[in-house]
């Protein structure tokens, strides 16, 4: 455990180091070469942009993080159950797969001017957007952990007079976790991908219309400020899934301490 | 555990009957499987075999001779296309419970405390662990895993996550076992220290034991008989009968009387073309 805690504090350490850095590289070269600040405003430029766009800049993180947030849980909440459904019925395989599949084909982000023209300018275009993003990735990484249990373990769980609902209760679901969690990290990051896609389509709200309007006006350090909320904001919504992780598979090889 | 034994041969004693018969009979088994080019695929042809009750038999056969399917068809997981199987008596119709599985994986759920593992078979069988916490904890000071009941078998060595496994296998002191090579993927000195901790419990407990092994040394070590069986289709090849005194120690290796046994199963495997000269 004081090892761990050690990590911490060094991984820490090195990340704030690294962050300092580019900031300081960043400033150098815009100050060395002479950048134009409508091409690349200084980290400071940016700051100040920042801080006196503070609230407008909190207001849309607002639509944004809601938009993410509600696409992400409601593509878990259809995602996981469908995917458990796919493994233990096989027509149920055979009736929803190839339509999956073929949605999946189509690129989501061509779909939001459709949900536009559906669901108006409103939250609820953005969250469609986000929810089909990382919807597939949530299913595949499901179903593959559920299919992942070793065919032996089934046996001795037989062997023991085991019920099926045992089994896949007891054993099939907490062998799907660490697969699922896969499929969460990466839908996380398309969640946010997709909110934005549909603030830039069609929308009066959230961070990605900030966005469009900024560069609207050539407004480069207001942008380069949003950029950062929102890299902050994807990062912390990763780091959050990281952490559920932890917490609910401390006993998974990708939760152990670093061999090195 | 004494205590235990003493019952199961006094019930035995007041029927003479049940102890006369064979615990485990296998009488004509066959297992034709469904191949993945669509023909049938030949697994195990008319095996004939008898076990008594507290006897420890080894299976020895190349790859692919059946012998895992013969355990499979005992502990009716898979049911066989020809044959019957009776356990004291009973044939044998879907899962039989009262055993202990030892597979050449230990299976350990990574989730799960060394303790945790060895009571799944209460939670597979829906009775209430708390009951069995001491049994398994002796268990565990048994195999000489004192102090490691609460660790995650990510931080057992090969040989300590096999010992669980057998923990597992025993928790709720079954009559009979299957291994199916237990030891299979040990080191060669963590296998033959998990040989001579195996004959300990085993004559402690005078369980029945059906192990499957490649290895012909680990077989004769440990059996009262060995079954040796030929390649594809797998029957029966020949059953030998190992008298050598118990306890056998490492050096029982170094008898003649031991390798006499071996060689003799060697010319076998030979005679099959199983191991070329």
């Amino acid at each position: 455990m004081a090892q761990r805690k050690r990590s911490w504090a060094r991984d820490a350490f090195w990340m704030t180091l690294s962050v300092v850095l580019m900031i300081i590289i960043w400033d150098l070269c815009v100050r060395i070469f002479k950048i134009p600040s409508h091409l690349l405003p200084g980290p400071i430029e940016v700051y100040k942009s920042g801080a006196k766009n503070i609230v407008p800049i909190v207001a849309h993180s607002g639509w944004t993080i809601l938009a993410v947030l509600a696409g992400f849980i409601i593509a878990v909440a259809v995602a996981v159950p469908l995917a458990i459904v796919i493994v233990l019925s096989p027509t149920a395989e055979r009736m929803l797969y190839p339509p999956m599949v073929a949605i999946q084909s189509i690129p989501k982000i061509a779909l939001a001017p459709l949900f536009v023209v559906w669901f108006g300018f409103g939250v609820v275009p953005k969250v469609a957007v986000a929810f089909l993003i990382c919807f597939f990735p949530i299913v595949v990484d499901t179903i593959v952990g559920l299919r992942s249990i070793d065919p032996a373990l089934i046996q001795l769980a037989r062997s023991m007079g085991a019920t099926p609902r045992k089994i896949f209760l007891k054993l099939r679901l907490p062998g799907a976790l660490p697969s699922l969690f896969g499929g969460l990290k990466v839908a996380s990051a398309l969640a946010v991908v997709g909110a934005l896609t549909g603030e830039f389509i069609g929308s009066d709200s959230g961070l990605g219309y900030l966005l469009i309007s900024a560069s609207g006006m050539l407004n480069t350090a207001l942008l380069f400020a949003v950029l950062v909320v929102l890299s902050v904001l994807a990062t912390a919504f990763f780091y959050l899934i990281e952490v559920l992780e932890r917490v609910l598979i401390p006993w998974h090889v990708s939760q152990r301490a670093h061999a090195h | 555990m004494n205590a235990r034994l003493d019952i199961a041969d006094a019930v035995d004693a007041a029927n003479p009957v049940a102890a006369d018969r064979a615990f485990i009979d296998i009488a004509g088994a066959a297992k034709t499987f469904v191949g993945q080019d669509g023909g049938a695929v030949v697994a195990l042809e008319g095996v004939d075999l008898k076990i008594r009750r507290g006897e420890f038999v080894s299976i020895v056969g190349p790859s692919g001779c059946g012998k895992s399917t013969l355990l499979m068809l005992v502990s009716g997981l898979v049911e066989p296309t020809g044959g019957t199987i009776r356990i004291a008596g009973a044939p044998v119709t879907g899962p039989y419970t009262d055993l202990g599985f030892v597979f050449q994986t230990d299976l350990l759920l990574d989730w799960r405390s060394v303790l945790g593992n060895i009571l799944l078979q209460c939670d597979m069988r829906g009775i209430d662990a708390r009951k069995h916490e001491t049994r398994a904890q002796e268990l565990v000071n048994q195999v000489g895993l004192k102090g490691f009941e609460s660790k995650r078998p990510f931080e057992l060595s090969g040989g300590m996550r096999q010992r669980v496994a057998i923990c597992r296998a025993l928790l709720l002191d079954p009559p009979m076992l299957l291994m199916d090579e237990p030891f299979g993927a040990l080191d060669a000195l963590t296998r033959e220290q998990m040989q001579i901790d195996l004959q300990t419990m085993w004559q402690r407990s005078q369980k029945t034991v059906m192990f499957v092994t490649h290895s012909i040394s680990e077989a004769v070590f440990l059996s009262d008989r060995v079954i040796v069986m030929t390649p594809r289709p797998g029957k029966i090849r020949a059953i030998l009968d190992v008298d050598l005194p118990r306890p056998r120690d490492l050096h029982i290796h170094e008898t003649p009387g031991f390798s006499k046994i071996v060689h003799e199963i060697r010319v076998m495997f030979q005679d099959m073309g199983v191991i070329h000269r």
